[in-house]
């Protein structure tokens, strides 16, 4: 019950807000909201909760099936923590009809955690397209001012993909012994070969757009410099692993073969992926297509790392799945409070952020070197792993990937330095404190950098189950 | 036999309605209740509490389907009705005699159900057709609506000459107008090779693509939907068309049987996918969302005759959840375009903004047409592409048709598009609050069977 509860509770409080005119009021009710989803979160995570079963399309044979495995635990926690964390982030923005705002991003919360609870591929396939639509409808509304065609864009690229995505569950659904959707059922379809390649294909498609890998990225850092930014902050943060979730829920188990034969394929489609992102970064001026790119070099690296087949390229993702979106989230609630006050993105026209307002910049530069995986922080115990496990697949592609970590840094350095150092620009000059909420916050998610980078065991110890299953056979 | 027989009486009863009262809003209610009656007493023979039946000689069998094909779409027409009463008012000055052509039309669709006979498939194409190129051509002062009428007329009295045409050929191949005609010689087992009954089958099968608009026989649709007053189209879009859908679907079993696995499989494909790529493409391009609904409709009929490609239980299943559907979707759109102004799609601006709730409900129905989880027009596709997998169809249909499903999500969302992130002021006439609790009904009935499909089943199986 408490799995359907962490679904419901969003659920309910996006269609009371609906009704709650008042901005104030409507901020409340979504923190409050998204508070108890985070205690609920907290607790599922380190207690564990029973499976909810029930039916659903009994024609179809298809149950309404919650599982919370170590997988499903990660990402929910970190589905739990962003949204507060976003709602508080950024409860000072201006928003016109600020409870529908809110009210979507909750929808999005449902559909999130419906993805990563599902365990039939129905049910799955329902919540990814249900985590999608507010989204479609947040960045046109409130996005910038190539919104339309932009998140248009977004939209047909990954509803496209999801309905491959719904052939390969027909094709898979047709193929197993008991005609059910369960993720049981679907591991021991009888696919032939041509069968699974075909599966194989059609999922792999729907996952890469999410991720997304090259060539398939071009939606995405249009879509994250035009959605207004706590949309952004989802859609890095939360969103795009459920692309990676995916592969390792969906694709690996059920096509172990076609997986391996084509991991040479994919790995190295990531890592162009990776350093191309990371070239690209390098030329942004745009704080937040840095961001972006950079992101975009992150999943890429995961990505390869799940196709090694490794437990420790596994285990690495798993943490890193989380490091990651704690890791982005700071980044962009800093560029959100220094766009919000200077009114600019431009990094020409910031600089000597430190000398106006040590604080934020002492903070930008904490998730800064998370972002470059620096030890001590959390995302170097990830990428260690990770590198480690693209490194024993191919020692080639371990050096190629490794180039990535010096591009992160150039990226990642100068994006600081041009910022945070040099003389105190015009825009800089209008920085004022930011409010506390938003500092507090920023403090609570460092604090979650360094905790989980010195002493990662509590992540380990979460995702245990799910690498047994994976590996320990 | 109920639903023939009440629906030709309800048909002569509202003929003399007229003479009795000049009050149109009586007239409107009493054609409401006719309805009532026309659907409890087709759910009186499908409970079987009450059937008047008399000896066809085997021209009509009456079975579970075909009786419960009958009730959805009366009470879709009933829906209809009951949604678009006041507007049907302002066509012409025969409120009635509108009336009297709907049960004259629901008695053909009751025939193209029931028949077991090529004959009754004629007769009950002719009782269906012949009110519609009345009702195309009700608006008499407007020349599209005439001009629309007679095209229909002559285009559809042709087709019916090519199908008449061709059951006389199959009749000389194999001296039965019966459904279950000796098509298989009883010494091999095989298709008797006969050029009669090939001529007859292709006819056949080129005259109810013809009536349900598939390409390249669509011609006339763009034009008579158009044309005709937006009130009645999407009566002939949805209660008509699902009609031919079922007859087709009886008719197929013929070629099924006649033509064998190889020739069908390439036949019908092709045309699939003609009517998909006719339908979806024009859409693209169309600036009149009543015209862009016109082409969507041959799209979604590619969609429905996707039906066809197996015969089993999945594809009935799936050609019922798909008619309720698209139907209800397509009234439901049609409800609030004929509250605009003019028909382009810069009308819907800033609807959102006036009506939020008119605009939701828009969307909702687009999105239904559209195949978006949670609606009932995501499972009509999901359970349309399971069934024709489990018939065996290739993967690469199954994409081919969900390219097209992606494109369709392309000119649907313009409409949303338009009413969400355009500012401006829709051209839309005062909607009442009672018009749109109307158009929640059809809402809330697309949402249950968008999370619960298998409710529309429950009735043929327990």
């Amino acid at each position: 019950m408490v799995l359907l509860s962490i679904l419901t509770i969003p659920f309910i409080a996006a269609i009371i807000l609906l009704f709650v005119k008042h901005n104030e009021k409507a901020n409340y009710v979504a923190i409050a909201s998204s508070a108890v989803t985070m205690a609920l979160a907290f607790n599922i995570a380190f207690n564990g909760a029973a499976n909810f079963d029930a039916d659903w399309i009994l024609s179809l044979n298809a149950r309404f099936i919650l599982t919370a495995d170590g997988l499903a635990k990660i990402l929910i926690l970190l589905t739990a923590i962003s949204f507060p964390v976003i709602f508080i982030a950024t409860s000072k923005n201006e928003l016109k009809n600020r409870n529908q705002f809110l009210a979507l991003m909750l929808f999005t919360q449902t559909g999130l955690l419906g993805v990563f609870l599902a365990g039939d591929a129905l049910l799955f396939y329902f919540f990814w397209e249900l985590a999608l639509i507010p989204v479609y409808f947040l960045c046109s509304i409130w996005g910038g001012e190539k919104r339309i065609a932009i998140t248009f864009k977004f939209f047909i690229y990954t509803f496209l993909g999801s309905l491959f995505m719904l052939i390969g569950i027909i094709l898979v659904y047709s193929n197993t012994t008991d005609h059910s959707f369960l993720i049981a059922s679907f591991k021991n379809a009888n696919l032939t070969a041509g069968q699974q390649l075909a599966a194989f294909a059609l999922f792999f498609t729907a996952f890469a757009i999410k991720m997304p890998i090259f060539p398939l990225h071009t939606w995405q850092p249009d879509a994250y410099e035009q959605s207004p930014t706590a949309v952004t902050m989802v859609l890095s943060a939360v969103m795009v692993k459920m692309g990676l979730y995916g592969v390792i829920r969906w694709l690996l188990p059920l096509f172990p073969a076609a997986a391996a034969s084509h991991a040479n394929f994919v790995i190295v489609l990531s890592l162009i992926g990776v350093i191309y992102a990371s070239f690209i970064a390098i030329r942004q001026d745009d704080v937040k297509r840095l961001i972006a790119y950079s992101s975009i070099a992150h999943i890429g690296l995961m990505s390869a790392a799940l196709f090694t087949n490794t437990s420790i390229g596994m285990q690495g993702v798993l943490i890193q799945l989380f490091s990651h979106g704690i890791n982005v989230l700071g980044l962009w609630i800093v560029a959100d409070i220094i766009e919000q006050q200077t009114g600019t993105r431009s990094m020409k026209a910031l600089g000597g952020l430190a000398k106006k307002q040590p604080t934020l910049a002492i903070l930008l530069v904490g998730f800064a070197f998370a972002n470059i995986a620096l030890p001590l922080t959390n995302a170097f115990v990830g990428e260690f792993l990770i590198f480690n496990a693209i490194f024993q697949f191919n020692p080639w592609m371990g050096a190629f990937a490794g180039v990535s970590v010096v591009l992160a840094a150039i990226y990642t350095l100068n994006m600081v330095q041009k910022i945070a150092y040099g003389s105190v620009s015009d825009a800089t000059n209008l920085m004022q404190v930011p409010n506390k909420s938003a500092q507090f916050v920023l403090i609570v998610l460092l604090g979650i950098v360094f905790v989980t980078g010195v002493y990662p065991q509590v992540l380990f110890n979460i995702t245990a189950d799910t690498l047994q299953q994976l590996f320990v056979k | 036999m109920n639903a023939i027989i009440v629906s030709t009486l309800l048909g002569v009863i509202m003929m003399f309605v007229s003479w009795g009262t000049n009050n149109t809003k009586l007239q409107r209610n009493i054609g409401l209740l006719g309805m009532l009656v026309l659907i409890f007493a087709n759910i009186a023979q499908m409970n079987g509490w009450l059937s008047v039946n008399f000896d066809t000689k085997g021209m009509l069998a009456f079975n579970a389907i075909g009786l419960y094909v009958n009730t959805i779409l009366f009470v879709i027409t009933f829906i209809y009705l009951w949604i678009n009463g006041e507007e049907i008012d302002k066509i012409g000055s025969h409120t009635a005699d509108y009336y009297a052509i709907f049960f004259f039309i629901l008695c053909g669709v009751s025939i193209l159900t029931s028949f077991d006979n090529l004959l009754m498939l004629f007769i009950g194409i002719e009782i269906l057709s012949i009110p519609l190129y009345i009702l195309t051509g009700a608006d008499k002062k407007n020349l599209f609506s005439n001009e629309a009428s007679l095209k229909y007329f002559l285009m559809g009295s042709f087709s019916t000459g090519i199908l008449l045409l061709g059951i006389a050929f199959i009749y000389g191949a194999t001296g039965s107008f019966h459904l279950n005609m000796p098509i298989l010689n009883p010494a091999t087992n095989m298709p008797t090779e006969h050029f009669l009954l090939s001529a007859g089958l292709l006819l056949l099968f080129v005259s109810m693509n013809f009536k349900v608009s598939a390409a390249p026989f669509h011609f006339w649709t763009p034009d008579v939907y158009d044309g005709a007053p937006t009130v009645f189209t999407p009566f002939m879009a949805t209660v008509v068309k699902a009609a031919g859908f079922v007859a087709f679907i009886k008719v197929f079993e013929i070629q099924r049987i006649a033509l064998g696995q190889n020739t069908w499989t390439i036949i019908l494909p092709f045309v699939i996918l003609s009517t998909l790529l006719v339908g979806n493409i024009t859409a693209v391009f169309q600036r009149s969302v009543k015209r862009m609904l016109a082409y969507s409709s041959i799209a979604q009929a590619g969609f429905m005759l996707f039906a066809l490609y197996g015969n089993s239980t999945f594809n009935n299943e799936a050609l019922i959840l798909y008619i309720v559907a698209y139907s209800l979707a397509t009234i439901g759109v049609f409800a609030v375009l004929i509250k605009m102004k003019d028909y382009s799609i810069e009308s819907f601006n800033g609807l959102a903004k006036q009506y939020p709730a008119l605009a939701f409900l828009t969307t909702l129905f687009l999105f239904s047409l559209a195949g978006i989880p949670l609606t009932a027009g995501f499972f009509a596709k999901y359970y349309m592409l399971n069934a024709i997998f489990t018939a065996g169809a290739g993967i690469w249909l199954l994409v081919l048709a969900i390219l097209f499903a992606a494109v369709s999500v392309y000119y649907y969302f313009k409409v949303v598009q338009a009413m969400y992130f355009v500012e401006g002021t829709p051209a839309i006439q005062p909607i009442e609050k009672s018009y749109e609790r109307k158009l929640w009904v059809i809402a809330i009935i697309l949402l249950v069977l968008g999370v619960f499909p298998s409710l529309m089943f429950n009735y043929l199986y327990f």
